[in-house]
């Protein structure tokens, strides 16, 4: 395993030398120590790598990863894994505001509870949290999951698109335009297949869950929608 | 019936027929006018400026034979490669959605012929300007459409996009009519909806997040390329500061004349300030902060000659972007296609309607029908044409001003037709030494 002190050798060596991983490579492991709420580790890795962080990070862990899973053994600041493209992120406990914000790919898995704006404007993410979601979260999300087995805050999948909520709990309010929908075979699939690989199996099954999506009303202006604005 | 004259029809200057016409509009259509294009009000502009002229005291450089450098270098400040133009005059970013894949390769191939930038916009990058790109600035938008790491890396430079002159504080819209399957693709949302771009980044809000924000940006591209903050003209003094103060190589300013695809008339007639307004303001935030020439500053919004450049530049900006103007150049509202205009029910250089798709000239629209007709080859040379008259009519006037490169322009070279070109620009009305504001009057 690479082992590197973030407190010694500083964010700036430590992607360079995780930037500089390309395709397959016989560094695999990575142990990043020290973290100190550091912004931007990890951020930009692009290598079928596994990194585990031990300790808190700040803003934007993660961000825009491709094909590696980055392990947080703390909480993570706002922005974890923002604007993903494929690999996994797991946050073994708390996650700040915007976590997995417009997220294209891979899977994000939230052990504790996400803040507000949790997957903002996703783009086909796949999101579980297994505590509770904050206010505004899935606003404007395009497409991909989120699985909450928590409760949801205010203002759930305001302004959706084609995206996909499931919440356990119960939800504050509904944002514009975000219904419930009936729960099919193929959506429990989903879930079974998300809880799952969010590593929440044992504390949750697809029948406790509701979905969530789009009305679709407001996909074109119509001025009798315009209270909705 | 009385036979004294009648008083003549008089149309209310408030309630004009203008105006009616509008009323008349929403009440029938119950929504608001949406159009691109920047202000079409009559704004204090670089036209209410002029140069003084070499004289005595100032001697001017012959014309064709002593040297007036244009080049300019973007992006000193962090980049472990800025970026080094030969004109001082760029592309503005624009969507590939709002314009054709043809028209984007039109202006790569233009710009890099005339050895400037072009700049993406809401969408994503395209291969088609990537390609024709020598030189390409990467938008990074709130909306994020087709946004990733890759990309990001194969630029020439990032543009981390707060605000737009047309509409600061407003997002974008791409309307149905124009989300064919490819740009419904790259911005991962359903074919035939209307696409809104949000106003405020998803992952960060205010200064202090902006600055983790590009700390980010360029750790993930390893401090290789320039970061450049485009902002509306909103509080340009405050937001050139909080830009500079947030990390920026190049701050970027948009006037109220500046273009949008699409936008409601109201905000972008009623929204933001005029680019002369905001130019000073900008200089001066640079100024105080020591920063001025250090943190490049580029303006946009109603540049058209390089009487406009070369007003912007003495004003203290580095170089200038232009996206309407591009368009013109490339074709857009020709006279030549007047009747198709006429079909669409305006006028040849009144066509403002690119949200629908049906521009005649091939270059707002995503229908192939269109698009095919406009030559990305020809559109090319005609903008490289365009450009190199611009910075050749800039080069006259700073030769005749005496200044052997255009940055060595100045306000001192300036002064102003109107008290409020007068104030805005800070230069004295022509005839006197009188700058309005200035020591108390």
């Amino acid at each position: 395993m690479q082992s590197f002190d973030l407190g010694k050798d500083g964010l700036r060596a430590l992607n360079s030398a995780l930037h500089a991983l390309k395709g397959q490579t016989n560094m695999t492991a990575w142990e990043v120590v020290n973290p100190k709420g550091a912004h931007a580790i990890a951020a930009g890795v692009d290598a079928p790598v596994d990194i585990t962080v031990r300790g808190s990070t700040g803003y934007y862990c993660a961000g825009m990863n491709k094909q590696a899973t980055i392990r947080i053994k703390g909480s993570a600041g706002p922005g974890v894994a923002e604007n993903m493209m494929s690999g996994t992120v797991i946050v073994d406990g708390d996650a700040s505001q915007y976590a997995g914000a417009t997220g294209r790919g891979g899977l994000l898995v939230i052990k504790g509870n996400a803040s507000s704006r949790c997957g903002i404007s996703m783009k086909g993410i796949d999101i579980v949290v297994h505590g509770h979601i904050g206010h505004m979260s899935c606003f404007m999300a395009q497409s991909g999951n989120i699985v909450v087995l928590g409760d949801a805050g205010e203002a759930l999948g305001d302004s959706l698109y084609e995206a996909r909520i499931f919440v356990r709990g119960t939800v504050k309010s509904l944002g514009a335009d975000c219904i419930e929908k009936e729960m099919r075979e193929e959506h429990l699939l989903i879930l079974e297949d998300l809880l799952r690989r969010g590593e929440a199996d044992a504390k949750a099954k697809p029948e406790e869950f509701r979905r969530y999506g789009s009305a679709r009303k407001l996909y074109n202006f119509n001025i009798d929608n315009a209270a909705a604005y | 019936m009385s036979d004294f004259p009648h008083t003549p029809p008089k149309f209310s200057w408030t309630f004009s027929p203008e105006a009616n016409a509008e009323i008349r509009r929403a009440a029938a259509s119950g929504i608001y006018d949406i159009r691109g294009g920047g202000s079409k009000r009559r704004l204090p502009h670089f036209d209410d400026l002029l140069f003084l002229g070499a004289s005595i005291s100032r001697y001017p450089l012959e014309g064709y034979r002593e040297k007036c450098g244009t080049d300019v270098w973007l992006g000193t400040r962090f980049a472990k490669k800025p970026i080094h133009l030969d004109i001082p005059i760029t592309i503005a970013g624009m969507s590939f959605g709002s314009l054709s894949g043809p028209a984007k390769e039109a202006l790569g191939r233009g710009a890099s012929a005339a050895g400037t930038s072009t700049t993406t916009g809401d969408g994503g990058m395209t291969e088609e300007e990537r390609g024709h790109s020598k030189t390409l600035v990467y938008q990074y938008l709130p909306s994020r459409y087709g946004m990733n790491p890759d990309d990001l890396r194969r630029a020439d430079a990032i543009e981390l996009v707060v605000g737009q002159g047309a509409k600061p504080g407003g997002g974008g819209m791409l309307l149905g009519q124009k989300i064919s399957d490819r740009v419904a693709m790259m911005r991962n949302l359903p074919k035939g909806i209307d696409q809104r771009s949000a106003c405020r980044h998803p992952d960060w809000t205010g200064p202090d997040d902006m600055e983790i924000k590009i700390h980010e940006l360029r750790e993930i591209t390893d401090w290789q390329i320039p970061i450049y903050v485009k902002i509306g003209g909103a509080r340009p003094y405050y937001d050139t500061a909080l830009s500079v103060k947030a990390g920026a190589d190049v701050v970027v300013l948009d006037g109220m004349q500046g273009g949008t695809a699409a936008t409601q008339d109201v905000f972008i007639e009623h929204v933001g300030q005029p680019t002369l307004a905001c130019i000073p303001q900008a200089v001066k935030a640079l100024q105080d902060l020591g920063m001025h020439r250090k943190v490049q500053l580029i303006v946009s919004g109603g540049i058209r000659n390089g009487a406009d450049v070369a007003k912007a530049l003495a004003l203290g900006a580095d170089a200038v972007s232009i996206g309407t103007a591009a368009l013109i150049a490339l074709g857009d509202n020709d006279p030549a296609l007047e009747a198709e205009y006429k079909k669409l029910g305006t006028t040849a250089g009144a066509y403002d309607d690119w949200h629908e798709g049906r521009d005649p000239a091939g270059i707002t629209t995503q229908d192939p029908e269109l698009y095919n007709r406009f030559d990305p080859i020809l559109g090319g040379r005609r903008l490289t044409n365009y450009l190199k008259v611009m910075t050749l009519e800039a080069q006259t006037i700073a030769r005749a001003c005496g200044k052997n490169h255009l940055h060595n322009l100045e306000p001192e070279d300036l002064c102003a037709l109107t008290i409020e070109a007068a104030a805005m620009a800070g230069v004295p009305i022509a005839g006197t030494n009188w700058i309005p504001g200035r020591n108390g009057f």
